[in-house]
């Protein structure tokens, strides 16, 4: 840092630790012209200010991420303690079946409630994108499930509606569906999850609905002087404009549902009833470390789901590159 | 931003009414038909803990023939002897303190990273962004062995701590976003006044950012309220629960035997939620288009 170039900022305040500083600080004719004692007293209050902040990062987020990658190469035990195993815990993984099914059963959930409450969420944005009376109570009556489809109570409800004899089991039997409820058939117990996460569709509702409203309607009226069609308006002005909200909704809509644990862990147990066949991921994280206490295996697992969720952001952010477009860029 | 939407279509509603009031219909009955779907869930809880009959699960209705209040008697008792109240109390306690450290903490942190500058100010910013993507389960074996390290587990310390350190990097981000809303001349006409940062933050800032605060609030207190795996791993005394272990532990219980009750008690916990939502949604909604989109 220190061997930075001296450029123009740094003779009027004279101070040393400015080469440091970001490179726009110097431009800014304003910053010149202040003394040192108020940029010292701006860098102060900074870290004042920063404190909280500061100490929290350091106790329980960076700390914790240093020490959980230490844990994950040893057989730390709660109770018993442990030692450096090395890559041991990341090598038993790939033999351990259950990491398997909770890996597919992630997969599972992330590729089929991803893209449904994605498409949904739009599809309603758009119906609901118009200057009509009643719009405001729709989209607010929409978003509500939103806030509560993540808690435990919502998921007790969903074991009742999808039991056997219950609610989805007598609508489907009159269509001739002889699987019982979603809860207890094992092939189908994934969708009660999917089907929740489609019900809270209102929060990326909201988002693209406020990306639609900052569509300039002239886009609009100049594609309808081309002739374009419906279709044609929405692949090429709609999608097009909208690129950075539907970014910003694939990635954390992405990162959260590799997270979901609440309703998986009600509606499944730790077992992930029945059959593993609602054990996600995070379950297992969970029942590794606080019913096994097994710290150093279920930090690996924890090691890995960063892995994974670093891997998958990566690729959408240079997937984004080529895909998304910002308004008053050049083409 | 909605009115200039809003003009363009007003003109063509005039042109054409007769087609346009045929749409309309088809509108709202669509828009129906959804909200009908998404209620479903919520309209069938209430029947289902009103229902007299025994098997009330069975039954997809939404008219309960039979009106029983009974369900919400026995949701009342709560569970093992501990009324029901003393879990909301819980919950709410919970809920205020997280708000209170959000509220603190994170418009401080907001105020440095998006007014003041200060070396390794673009670090600190780009980890409170790379958080905001961090799957939070890799922090919670070290944390847990920290919280117990220290004894304070089975106590809210481990639950809010987090609140009052600004580590809820969704909201330092709703509030720097809203802060660049704020004209800039307003800190410096301050500072030619002669007042410091601190002055700055609290008398000037501080209220100008009353709207981000209540959105935050709402937000924080929401996802507190339904907030699960804190309290399932760090309380284990039921003394302590707040409502979401309460819900769990009824339903590994009583709720094998008594549905009604446990439809009443889940129904119960929805409604301070449910509330704040029909009171406060116009911040909420705001709140969420903000932060979600550049702008």
């Amino acid at each position: 840092m220190s061997a930075s170039p001296p450029t123009a900022a740094v003779p009027q305040t004279g101070a040393a630790g400015e080469a440091g500083a970001p490179p726009d600080r110097g431009s800014r004719g304003a910053a010149k012209r202040r003394s040192p004692g108020v940029r010292g007293g701006e860098r102060l209050a900074g870290y004042t200010f920063m404190i909280p902040w500061l100490i929290g990062t350091a106790v329980l987020t960076v700390g914790p991420m240093a020490w959980s990658l230490y844990l994950s190469f040893t057989d730390h035990h709660l109770i018993r303690g442990g030692s450096w195993i090395g890559f041991d815990n990341y090598i038993a993984m790939f033999s351990d079946p259950m990491f398997g099914r909770t890996v597919r059963v992630t997969l599972m959930y992330v590729a089929l409630a991803v893209p449904i409450k994605l498409v949904a969420s739009l599809a309603v944005a758009m119906l609901l994108a118009q200057k009509r009376r009643g719009m405001g109570f729709y989209r607010a009556a929409f978003y509500m499930p939103s806030l509560i489809a993540m808690s435990v109570g919502i998921a007790l409800i969903w074991k009742a509606l999808f039991s056997d004899d219950g609610v989805q089991d007598s609508f489907m039997s009159a269509f001739g569906w002889e699987g019982g409820g979603f809860l207890g058939n094992p092939s189908v117990s994934i969708l009660m999850l999917v089907i929740l996460a489609v019900w809270s569709f209102g929060a990326p509702m909201v988002i693209f609905l406020a990306g639609l409203m900052q569509v300039p309607n002239e886009l609009y009226e100049a594609a309808d002087v081309d002739g374009a069609g419906k279709w044609q308006k929405f692949v090429r002005v709609t999608l097009p404009m909208l690129s950075p909200v539907i970014f910003f909704n694939v990635l954390m809509e992405t990162v959260g549902a590799f997270q979901v644990f609440g309703p998986a862990y009600i509606i499944g147990g730790e077992a992930g009833a029945p059959a593993w066949s609602t054990l996600f991921y995070t379950v297992r994280i969970y029942t590794l470390a606080f019913t096994d206490f097994r710290m150093g295996y279920a930090s690996a697992y924890a090691w890995m789901l960063v892995l994974a969720v670093g891997i998958v952001t990566l690729l959408m952010f240079r997937a984004a590159k080529q895909l998304v477009f910002y308004a008053g860029e050049d083409k | 931003m909605t009115t200039r939407t809003a003009s363009g279509r007003e003109i063509v509603r005039n042109t054409r009414p007769a087609s346009q009031r045929a749409r309309s219909w088809a509108w709202h009955l669509t828009m129906l038909a959804v909200l009908a779907i998404v209620l479903y869930p919520l309209l069938w809880v209430i029947a289902a803990s009103l229902k007299g009959n025994a098997d009330i699960i069975t039954d997809t209705g939404l008219w309960p023939e039979t009106v029983t209040w009974e369900h919400f008697r026995s949701a009342f008792d709560g569970l093992a002897g501990i009324p029901l109240w003393r879990f909301f109390w819980n919950s709410f306690v919970i809920a205020a303190l997280s708000v209170v450290g959000v509220v603190a903490s994170c418009s401080m942190t907001a105020y440095a990273l998006g007014r003041l500058r200060f070396p390794g100010r673009t670090l600190m910013l780009g980890i409170v962004i790379a958080t905001l993507l961090l799957p939070g389960q890799v922090m919670l074996i070290p944390q847990y062995l920290i919280f117990s390290e220290m004894e304070l587990t089975n106590s809210y310390v481990p639950l809010v701590i987090g609140k009052f350190l600004a580590l809820d990097a969704f909201f330092v981000f709703l509030y720097i976003q809203f802060m660049r809303g704020i004209p800039r001349e307003l800190d410096q006409a301050a500072t030619i006044d002669g007042a410091g940062h601190f002055r700055i933050f609290f008398s000037i800032l501080l209220p100008l950012l009353r709207p981000a605060v209540i959105t935050s609030s709402i937000f924080t207190f929401i996802w507190s309220w339904n907030d699960f795996l804190g309290p399932l791993i760090y309380l284990y005394d039921m003394e302590k629960f707040p409502l979401p272990r309460l819900l769990q532990s009824y339903s590994n219980s009583e709720g094998v035997t008594n549905w009604g009750g446990m439809m009443a008690m889940t129904l119960l916990s929805l409604v301070p939620v449910v509330l704040f939502f029909l009171v406060f949604q116009k911040f909420l909604i705001r709140g969420i288009a903000t932060s979600g989109v550049k702008g």
